[in-house]
């Protein structure tokens, strides 16, 4: 039997894994983009649980939201990671701070 | 409902097996390649919760074109992923402890919970039961409820891309274009000149 929990507890580890992975790859730029990814992925699958558990549509309407948001991060972040890389010939995170943002 | 336990355990297991592969892959290549593999699954997952529209929204945004998108830079760059896996094994050990702390945390909150019987978690979950499909659905509440949401969506959307393009966007020198303005100014007085050329001389 499937309930609410087990969907919670896949977004919690998916979540975390996600988290781990921004800890894990410090300077590879295009790998902390992909853990924000499954981190909004995480969410979208709690939204999606709990509209089921509420037997309620508005938490499908609000993942649509959270897709909205994350494919103007990756595309925003993509873009600033190819400049980027076009000034300074690397993406470690560490020469970052030379953006001067 | 034993298929269903059966699906969820088969679609859940190979999204968290996939997603724990992005973070240790050591080719970004791969890592993209299980980040779409992870999503197909998700999708798989909303459809087992009746939210069919999102999981093929999900498969059509994420893997037609986020994901294709991060392959596109991965393999754009010309970057020296050896170099930047430096460190990896320095950070695991602790990685690997906050991460079991959190999911350890959100865990007891869920148990918490169903202690404390504000929600009756034992009940199995279920599609949205309902004689109009999930589509229409969504139709319904998302053009009237949640209008300004959508436009809102769009508005984040349109400053996203030019946003992108404004951030990409490089003049090279030496390019010649065409400046309209200049061109339609032209008459006769500047297009033309009269000269008296003498016999046999050139100008």
């Amino acid at each position: 039997m499937i309930t609410l929990e087990h969907y919670l507890f896949l977004g919690a580890i998916i979540f975390t894994l996600g988290v781990l992975g921004i800890f894990l790859n410090k300077k590879n730029l295009i790998i902390i983009l992909m853990s924000i990814e499954l981190i909004l992925l995480s969410v979208n699958i709690n939204f999606i649980a709990f509209s089921a558990y509420i037997n309620d549509i508005s938490g499908q309407i609000f993942a649509m939201l959270t897709l909205t948001v994350a494919a103007a991060e990756a595309a925003i972040g993509l873009a600033i990671l190819v400049v980027f890389f076009r000034n300074l010939g690397s993406i470690e995170v560490n020469k970052i701070n030379q953006l001067k943002g | 409902m034993v298929l269903y336990s059966l699906t969820f355990y088969l679609f859940s297991s190979i999204a968290v097996l996939s997603a724990l592969m992005v973070i240790s892959a050591k080719n970004p290549v791969h890592s993209v390649l299980f980040l779409i593999l992870s999503f197909v699954n998700a999708s798989g997952l909303f459809v087992l919760l009746g939210a069919e529209f999102l999981a093929m929204i999900l498969v059509v945004v994420y893997v037609g074109a986020v994901a294709v998108l991060f392959l596109f830079v991965v393999m754009m760059l010309d970057i020296n992923f050896v170099k930047l896996r430096e460190g990896f094994l320095q950070y695991l050990p602790f990685g690997a402890l906050l991460g079991i702390v959190l999911v350890i945390e959100l865990g007891i909150l869920f148990l918490t919970d169903r202690s404390s019987n504000i929600y009756n978690n034992q009940t199995p979950l279920q599609p949205i039961v309902s004689e109009v499909e999930n589509t229409k659905m969504i139709g319904q509440i998302l053009y009237t409820e949640y209008f300004y949401l959508f436009q809102i969506c769009g508005i984040i959307l349109l400053v996203a891309m030019i946003g992108s393009i404004t951030l990409t966007l490089r003049d090279k020198g030496g390019v010649k274009r065409q400046n309209i303005d200049s061109q339609n100014t032209v008459d006769a007085s500047t297009a033309i000149e009269k000269k008296k050329v003498k016999i046999g001389e050139g100008i």
